[in-house]
């Protein structure tokens, strides 16, 4: 009957809109609604928690003695390259958390998108608080998924240099593989090849690979008495060639704007540095020829209260909740044309705007059937072919099993929408606002599926499946090999394997555990969630969006 | 535009009151020679030419302008129909370069000359040389001119036609003890004042008689400098007197009307800067009697035309002297134009003319009380001193019924050392007089200038002034009155003002810098935005020579900051930004107090306007911008920038060089290099190089001693 209510209201809201306005106010006085916000508060305040002490940086001597030589701090940097009033879009703030025995917060590097002269640049900065600036295994990783956004969305890179190269001690971690150190310059040229801007500023030490940084970039600053590019340091000279002279005669500013040419810019001081970064960006001639400037209609801000995702998501992955609810306090004006509402109705499909741009959302209530996927998978190639970019909300479980399932094809149909998914060419942001398990991550853009951005919420779980699952899977299998071979099973063998391997999926599957090892590029709050698909949409509309090609889908 | 709609507007009303023209009240001589005014040229600069050239647009009247090389893309130039270039920009070989002007009118067939005010406006040979020529000088005939630029027989002829004057010594004789037995004669405190004098120049006061022969000998010498004469007279100095005008008009018909009285007591640097009409607090009766003691004194000199005649008005007594009478339309007539609902310009041109005056006495009405704002560039903090420059920025307030704004420069413009630093005249009406001051005060606060200093704020302080409110102006108001008018707290930057100058500075950069990506399709509002933390910036501020910083931490509610002054309490704002077509406003919410001020930033400042006028916060100059990147600045040595051959050594062991001094010359590649000193310094040697030798890329060839 309330749902007969509300099919009415929505029709008669559409006759007015183009698209309905979904979504519902919550009874706030609700024990559940309660209970799920006083958790969600709490996971919240630990994120910002989390962050508070991450964009600290290095022990505080170290920033003390960073900040006692003029330098400002990375963060502060940043703050001055970008626009006065630019929304920063950092990224992975909570890398390498709880890593390296907590010592290198952010992994001791900065990636943040940000506009300089109006214009979208992916910013790549190292923290010399952190361990001088080296680079972890991390730190290397976040570096290149930094690229990686770059190349992908287009995004002219600014490198702000200030780092002592490799963490020597993990050089085995950061050196020889293909996604280590070398491929920093590996994709400075080829992103250079396809004209994305290169641009660095020499604030610390380029010491030998880092050396590279600067000079495979088509711009770069110095600052005097503080930048320093040579492929060894002065120890290093004294010890080879007995040469004595300082770092500022070996690779200064001076050196390089005067004579080596390996820079082009010379500055006296942070500030003059990032100005003329600034400069250098307004000489790109960026993205002048293709472009048309649209004019955006006024953007409606979302009907409802974005505080109530909270109380009505909370922490408990087991509590379902209407995936609609959670879209109608993130899209244009609570509107959402949805596709398909009467079939497959575990995957909530439709089209909504977000800061005016069209999206294609798609969102879980429920486990994945056939019917799910076949739907899924038909919305994806309606998205490439009306070029509209996708958002993922996932709070999956995974695709039905069980002998109906199977035999109904739930894996041929499974693999079309993970099919649909890998070849959809377009933007894609994924946010993980519940649980994220097995194949259901696949099908609903996991990492692998090359989201151009993909978010953690607080509450957010993810791992191959849910840990009681995994835990009856294995005792099940002990339970069979102690049965052949004749032992008994009790209830404490039982628990014996039980606990460890359920204490080990709830670590692993906690955001933190996740963003510490770049598995997302970010954890975010839900109130956030619109701005940072927003910022992140507008970053990949900076590329063209690309055809999609789909693969055989197997019928 | 909108002020000539105002004075058309009055036109309607004054053309029905034409038929006055034809009343019996006034004298129609038939010998007077009419004459067409189709095309007039306007001798003069800046908000005055421009005021001229609107009353002649209106009349159908041409109008030619002069510039001088300073004024080329000045206000007047464009505003003419017409306009020559008489020369370069001091005002003595182009604005007072009489035979040129009179070149010009002849060439553009100008049949009038309006001279303005200032410069020619009272010169009698120029006056003499335009009649002889055929021009029309539109002002008195040559010999008022004379009779009352010369204060002793100005004096004279008033005396005779009953015009009270003030106690003196005007005679010829102008020997030491002549002036010292008529001084005592005339009795202490007395003014020494030079014949030719004018502007304060020349002028001195005897307080005693001991005072009595320094200061002779001081004006004596001042005046001539001045005015190449030193002829003094002497005259009964009233203490802290009114300095009250009144406005006289006379035809050729000889009919002579007054458009009552202006009070100008107060004055700075004797130099007026804020007038009003009528004189506060006279009764009807001294009024009526100024007013025909100066249609006595115009008819006394057979006077036609624009003439206002100025008295010295005892502050208790109400009773008048007269002081002088200027033989031109006054900076301040606006004013009187403002209470009769008259045209003076409009009157000056049918005049000159042949015409009759428009309005007989009993016609002309006087309605409500207007006040008189002069802008000037100008520092009062420094004794008044004149600045001048570029306006950078120049908001003003935009004229209504009964607001004008009478103005010469625009934005970009500059306010030249080489003519008077009036930037504008604020000119507005109110029913009463405290009407009127209110209206004044809230046009005042509109001014937004940059990055000249203006008197603005101390205008509006001036009239607010309590003293000035009651009415009780007189010469020496503002020395009285000066802890009043310049308060130690001007100098204490108010921790609203530092937020709101902090927040203004981030807020317009915002607004400057951050283009919005609506080419996308997408339109992310820019909010400073920050995933799980909030954005915190520190802006160092300077004011009145101190250092202040402000920090300001973005809250995640838009439009919303905490902020702290130095270390003081953090506190909730909400600020925004609006562009009006005044300019910026911001708005904040600090507390419970909401206000919105004007704001302006230009290169390293930031502006706040309100109620009482500007404030002007600095912001430090980066580090980067003050210094050189140039490191050669240093160098001990000046090297040869390229290989070549040593053509020319320019110095000498010991010799004092200045920085950009060439040193020596070099010959290469055909091109000729004049190798210049890196810095002021002393040469401490030659290298061992002779002229003819090759020298290579970076060789020394000048030493200079180690400190400079």
């Amino acid at each position: 009957m309330l749902k007969l209510v509300r099919g009415i209201r929505r029709l008669n809201q559409c006759r007015h809109n183009h698209a309905t306005v979904i979504g519902s106010e919550p009874n706030r006085t609700d024990p559940f609604y309660q209970e799920n916000k006083a958790k969600m508060d709490e996971l919240v305040e630990e994120l910002r928690q989390k962050t508070g002490d991450a964009i600290k940086g290095g022990p505080e001597e170290a920033v003390k003695r960073h900040t006692a030589r003029g330098k400002l701090l990375v963060r502060d940097r940043i703050n001055r390259l970008v626009d006065e009033g630019s929304d920063v879009l950092e990224l992975s703030t909570l890398a390498a958390a709880d890593m390296y025995k907590g010592q290198v917060p952010s992994a001791g590097i900065v990636t943040a998108i940000g506009k300089v002269h109006g214009r979208d640049c992916m910013i790549v900065a190292n923290d010399a608080t952190v361990k001088g600036g080296t680079y972890f295994p991390m730190t290397v990783k976040k570096h290149l998924r930094a690229q990686a956004i770059a190349q992908e969305c287009r995004l002219p890179c600014i490198y702000l240099v200030d780092s002592g190269g490799a963490h020597l001690p993990d050089q085995a971690d950061v050196f020889p593989d293909r996604e280590h150190f070398g491929r920093i310059f590996y994709n400075q040229a080829n992103m250079s090849a396809e004209g994305i801007p290169q641009i660095s500023v020499v604030m610390g030490s380029c010491t030998a690979g880092g050396a590279y940084i600067p000079s495979m970039s088509d711009e770069s600053i110095i600052i005097k008495n503080q930048g320093t590019i040579f492929l060894a340091g002065p120890p290093l000279v004294k010890a080879g060639t007995g040469e004595t002279v300082t770092a500022e005669e070996l690779g200064g500013a001076d050196l390089h704007c005067r004579q080596s040419g390996v820079t082009d810019h010379y500055a006296l001081d942070d500030e003059h540095a990032l100005h003329l970064a600034r400069n250098t960006v307004a000489n790109l001639n960026w993205n002048n020829e293709q472009r048309t400037r649209i004019h955006t209609p006024k953007v409606d801000e979302p009907v409802h209260d974005v505080n109530d995702l909270h109380g009505i998501v909370g922490a408990n992955i087991q509590r379902p909740f209407d995936m609609r609810e959670v879209v109608a306090r993130i899209v244009d004006g609570s509107r959402f044309h949805e596709f398909k509402q009467l079939y497959g109705e575990t995957l909530v499909c439709g089209f909504a705007s977000i800061y005016g741009h069209p999206v294609g959302v798609i969102g879980n209530n429920g486990v994945l059937y056939s019917e799910a996927a076949l739907k899924g998978s038909h919305f994806i190639q309606l998205c490439a072919a009306r070029k509209i970019p996708l958002l993922f909300l996932q709070n999956i479980t995974g695709f039905m099993i069980g002998k109906d399932a199977e035999a109904g094809g739930i894996a041929k149909n499974g693999a079309k929408m993970v099919t649909a998914v890998s070849c959809f060419k377009g933007p894609k942001i994924t946010v993980l606002v519940g649980g994220s398990y097995g194949a259901g991550n696949y099908g609903m853009c996991g990492r692998a599926y090359s989201p151009s951005f993909l978010y953690m919420w607080p509450n957010a779980r993810i791992s191959v499946m849910g840990g009681p699952q995994a835990a009856t899977v294995l005792s099940l299998v002990a339970k069979e090999k102690a049965e052949r071979s004749g032992k008994p099973w009790t209830a404490e063998d039982d628990k014996k394997v039980r606990a460890p391997l359920e204490e080990m999926f709830e670590r692993e599957g906690r955001p933190y555990y996740s963003t510490a090892r770049l598995w997302d590029d970010g954890v975010i709050a839900p109130k956030d969630t619109r701005k940072v698909i927003g910022l992140s949409l507008s970053a990949a509309l900076n590329a063209p969006f690309r055809e999609s090609k789909f693969g055989v889908f197997r019928m | 535009m909108s002020y000539i709609r105002h004075l058309y507007k009055n036109g309607v009303s004054l053309r029905l009151q034409y038929p006055a023209r034809f009343s019996h009240a006034q004298q129609l001589k038939e010998d007077v020679r009419r004459r067409e005014i189709s095309k007039v040229l306007i001798a003069n600069r800046g908000e005055i030419a421009c005021r001229v050239m609107k009353t002649a647009r209106k009349l159908g009247v041409r109008t030619v302008a002069v510039y001088s090389d300073a004024d080329k893309h000045a206000m007047h130039v464009e505003m003419a129909d017409e306009a020559y270039h008489i020369g370069p920009a001091p005002s003595t070989q182009s604005y007072l370069n009489a035979a040129k002007i009179l070149e010009v009118a002849k060439k553009s067939n100008s049949q009038a000359i309006h001279p303005g005010y200032g410069f020619l406006s009272e010169n009698v040979e120029f006056c003499e040389k335009c009649a002889s020529e055929d021009v029309i000088f539109i002002g008195p005939p040559p010999a008022a001119i004379r009779d009352m630029g010369i204060k002793s027989t100005s004096k004279a002829i008033m005396s005779a036609a009953g015009v009270p004057i003030v106690k003196g010594y005007h005679g010829e004789e102008q020997s030491i003890e002549k002036l010292q037995a008529e001084a005592q004669r005339i009795g202490f405190p007395l003014m020494i004042k030079a014949v030719r004098g004018g502007g304060g120049k020349g002028m001195r006061i005897a307080m005693t008689e001991a005072d009595f022969l320094p200061q002779l000998e001081s004006a004596k010498r001042e005046s001539l400098k001045s005015f190449g004469d030193d002829n003094m007279l002497l005259e009964q100095y009233i203490t802290d007197p009114r300095h009250v005008e009144v406005q006289v008009f006379a035809d050729m018909h000889g009919n002579a009307v007054h458009l009552f009285e202006r009070d100008c007591s107060v004055q700075r640097r004797h130099q007026k800067i804020i007038e009003e009409a009528p004189a506060p607090g006279l009764s009807e009766e001294t009024r009526r009697s100024l007013g025909e003691a100066a249609v006595r004194a115009a008819k006394a000199v057979g006077y036609v035309g624009a003439g206002t005649v100025e008295f010295i008005l005892h502050r208790q007594t109400h009773e008048f002297h007269f002081m002088e009478m200027n033989t031109r339309l006054q900076v301040e007539h606006p004013i009187t134009e403002m209470i009769t609902g008259t045209d003076l310009v409009e009157w000056q041109l049918r005049v000159a003319a042949g015409e009759q005056l428009p309005l007989s006495q009993d016609q002309i009405i006087r309605r409500g009380h207007a006040v008189e704002c002069r802008i000037y560039a100008e520092e009062p903090r420094a004794g008044f001193l004149p600045r001048a420059g570029t306006l950078h920025r120049l908001t003003q307030p935009i004229p209504e019924e009964f607001v004008r704004v009478e103005t010469g420069v625009r934005e970009g413009q500059e306010v030249s050392v080489h003519y008077d630093p009036m930037i504008a005249k604020l000119v507005v009406w109110g029913r009463d007089r405290s009407e009127a001051l209110a209206k004044t005060r809230a046009k005042l606060s509109e001014y937004q200038v940059s990055e000249l200093e203006t008197n603005v704020n101390f205008l509006l302080r001036l009239s607010g002034a309590s003293a000035f409110v009651s009415g009780d102006v007189h010469t020496a108001f503002i020395p009285q009155h000066e802890a009043e008018l310049f308060p130690a707290s001007d100098s204490v930057l108010s921790e609203t003002r530092a937020i709101q100058a902090a927040l203004g500075h981030l807020l317009t950069n915002q607004l400057a810098s951050t283009v919005q990506d609506n080419w996308k399709g997408i339109s992310v509002q820019p909010q400073s935005w920050r995933p799980n933390y909030e954005l915190q910036k520190t802006i160092p501020l300077r004011f009145d020579e101190k250092d202040l910083k402000v920090t300001v931490k973005y809250e995640s509610a838009p439009n919303t900051y905490s902020v702290r002054v130095n270390d003081g309490e953090w506190r909730q704002v909400e600020a925004s930004l609006q562009t009006t077509e005044k300019g910026l406003r911001l708005n904040t919410l600090i507390g419970d107090k909401k206000t919105n001020v004007g704001l302006l930033t230009h290169d390293q400042q930031v502006h706040v306007y309100d109620e009482n006028g500007q404030t002007v916060v600095e912001l430090p100059r980066p580090k980067y911008q003050a210094s050189s990147v140039d490191t050669a600045a240093a160098a001990n040595s000046a090297s040869s920038p390229t290989p070549g051959v040593l053509e020319r050594i320019l110095v000498t062991k010991g010799d004092k060089v200045v920085k950009g001094q060439p040193l020596f010359v070099v010959i290469a590649m055909k091109m000729e290099y004049v190798v210049r000193s890196p810095r002021d310094g002393v040469v401490a040697g030659l290298a061992p190089f002779k002229l003819g030798d090759s020298v290579g890329k970076g060789a020394q060839v000048v030493m200079l001693e180690g400190d400079s």
